[in-house]
């Protein structure tokens, strides 16, 4: 695809090593390569141990890169701290795995949703109040889970408590790390129709990781197959299936489960089971006869 | 054929009354794989559980029977599950692979967990070991007899589990998610593994899971729950190319699938 827009996030050759004391280093990120679009939502796709949430905690400054650059919007931002990071951090948000784990327990929804507003100096008071049940209604929770705490509220909702904390500070990007992993498939598919919906309103760019091809292919434009600390190959989402050539890739599309084939192939089945009984039928006539 | 095990009737209460399973009954044969589908809160790890009589705290037996082999597991609320549990009836978690013992290397526990059901030497048991560890396909099983729980990866230790709990050769095995924290790529390989047992073995599985993708690929029958009971229960092909429940089809629908000509079909 051929961009015309300069890109709102670039990851230069960003490498991130670890060093474990009696250990061998482990690379994790080797020479990453990666450019991000405004309004475009870009799919990394990989397994455990591929260093997609590396790359995750490298772009949004929970850890820091062993060389390469991270641009955005032009500027390098791979050394940012203090103040200019805290403005940064903004612009950035980031929606995780477990989002049981992100809560304060003792932190009512409305104040979870409230406290960016307050700390960026976005609004105040009554106003961020407003907000806050603006937000919830924004990503389908019912105002009055601004008064409960986590803990009343299921897995769904939760994440959807977090995405409209994300969403509040109105970020350029928003990255999902395994956001709808934990989740039961049927509520993944409600928060996955929740993120199309919102890109299409908001126009944010986003970064989509997952282990699921199939999830990432759906809410995203391109995807970046990471294997073992690279990017092993980026494909236009629509032509996944046509035009990924790496083996891993191909391996990814093999193992993912679909219903739709499963009920191909029984039907095929059955019906070769009904054309031998046929066979033997005719065979059986064709001797008694 | 006289059923492997059946359910009649079964209910279990939780500690505020709430009908956890509400009058479930099925049954099922030698050798055939179940799959039970529903989301979180449906009852499905309560039933798995409620078979091998390991009801969470507060969990209550409140009416039905269960039955393994004609044997009585359960009635009147009366439970008997000596001689069957862990030998005739394994069961795998979603996380088996975090209840191995941390300070003891796979091999020692392994070991001792065969010689408690079998007389036999250790070296026999080794031997069984590392055969059921191959048989997983796990590469290299003398590097993981003598390995620590915490220098295997998620999914190593997730197979050296399941190995662990098919080596005593149970005629049902219960599984609760037994793939869904593994990758895609280990998951197909550990739902193959499973089959390949029941064909060899032919061991009857019951396998609780909230995506119907998985009951599909590996059971010869699916049930369907929510609100402890079944709401539908059939032959895998009929319950995803003809779902009666309108439950059911969405279960179906919200399983992602890969958009384009992906398996040459």
């Amino acid at each position: 695809m051929a961009h015309e827009e300069l890109p709102i996030l670039e990851l230069r050759n960003l490498c991130k090593t670890y060093e474990l004391k009696g250990h061998r280093a482990v690379d994790a990120l080797k020479a990453v390569h990666l450019e991000l679009y405004p309004g475009e939502c870009l799919g990394i796709v990989g397994e455990s141990g591929s260093g997609k949430s590396t790359l995750a905690r490298c772009v949004t400054h929970l850890e820091r890169v062993t060389s390469g650059q991270i641009r955005y919007r032009q500027q390098d931002i791979t050394r940012l701290n203090g103040k200019a990071l805290r403005q940064q951090r903004k612009q950035i948000q980031m929606v995780f795995q477990e989002p049981s784990a992100i809560f304060n327990p003792r932190m009512k929804i409305g104040a979870f949703i409230r406290e960016p507003l307050i700390n960026y100096k976005i609004m105040k008071g009554q106003q961020a109040e407003q907000e806050v049940l603006r937000l919830l209604e924004r990503v389908g929770l019912p105002t009055a889970v601004a008064d409960k705490y986590p803990h009343e509220l299921s897995g769904g909702e939760q994440q959807r408590a977090v995405i409209a904390r994300a969403i509040g500070v109105e970020p350029d990007i928003i990255l999902f790390d395994e956001a709808t992993s934990a989740l039961d498939v049927s509520i993944q598919q409600q928060i996955l129709d929740l993120l199309v919906e919102l890109r299409k309103d908001t126009g944010i760019s986003s970064i989509f990781i997952s282990h699921d091809l199939a999830v990432v292919q759906q809410v995203s434009d391109r995807i970046a197959v990471m294997y073992q600390g690279e990017v092993v190959e980026v494909v236009e989402s629509s032509q996944l299936t046509s035009s990924a050539n790496h083996p891993y890739t191909r391996n990814l599309m093999a193992s993912a489960l679909s219903v739709r084939e499963m009920k191909h192939r029984m039907r095929v089945q059955n019906l070769e089971e009904e054309q031998k009984q046929g066979q033997r039928g005719v065979l059986q006539e064709s001797l008694s006869g | 054929m006289k059923p492997l095990l059946s359910v009649n009737n079964l209910s279990v209460t939780y500690k505020d009354d709430s009908l956890a399973l509400q009058k479930l009954s099925f049954s099922m044969n030698k050798g055939e794989i179940i799959g039970i589908v529903g989301e979180s809160g449906s009852g499905k790890s309560t039933l798995i559980r409620a078979l091998l009589g390991l009801l969470p705290e507060g969990g209550r037996y409140t009416g039905g029977e269960i039955f393994f082999q004609e044997k009585v597991l359960l009635r009147e609320s009366r439970l008997n599950w000596r001689g069957v549990r862990g030998k005739r009836i394994a069961m795998v978690f979603q996380d088996s692979g975090s209840y191995l013992n941390p300070i003891r290397s796979i091999g020692s526990q392994y070991i001792e967990a065969i010689r408690n059901h079998f007389t036999v030497t250790r070296k026999t048991a080794q031997t069984m070991a590392l055969n059921m560890l191959s048989d997983m396909g796990l590469d290299d099983p003398e590097r993981i007899m003598c390995a620590y729980p915490s220098q295997l990866s998620g999914g190593m230790k997730q197979r050296t589990a399941i190995a662990m709990a098919v080596t005593m050769e149970p005629e049902l095995l219960l599984a609760d998610e037994p793939t869904s924290a593994l990758d895609v790529t280990t998951q197909n390989e550990v739902m193959n593994r499973l089959s390949e047992l029941r064909s060899r073995q032919g061991t009857g599985m019951i396998i609780v899971t909230h995506n119907i993708a998985i009951a599909a690929h590996m059971a010869d029958r699916i049930g369907v729950m929510r609100g402890g009971t079944l709401v539908e229960m059939g032959d895998t092909f009929r319950v995803i190319s003809d779902p009666r429940h309108e439950y059911t089809r969405k279960l179906l629908s919200a399983v992602p699938e890969l958009e384009g000509n992906v398996h040459g079909s």
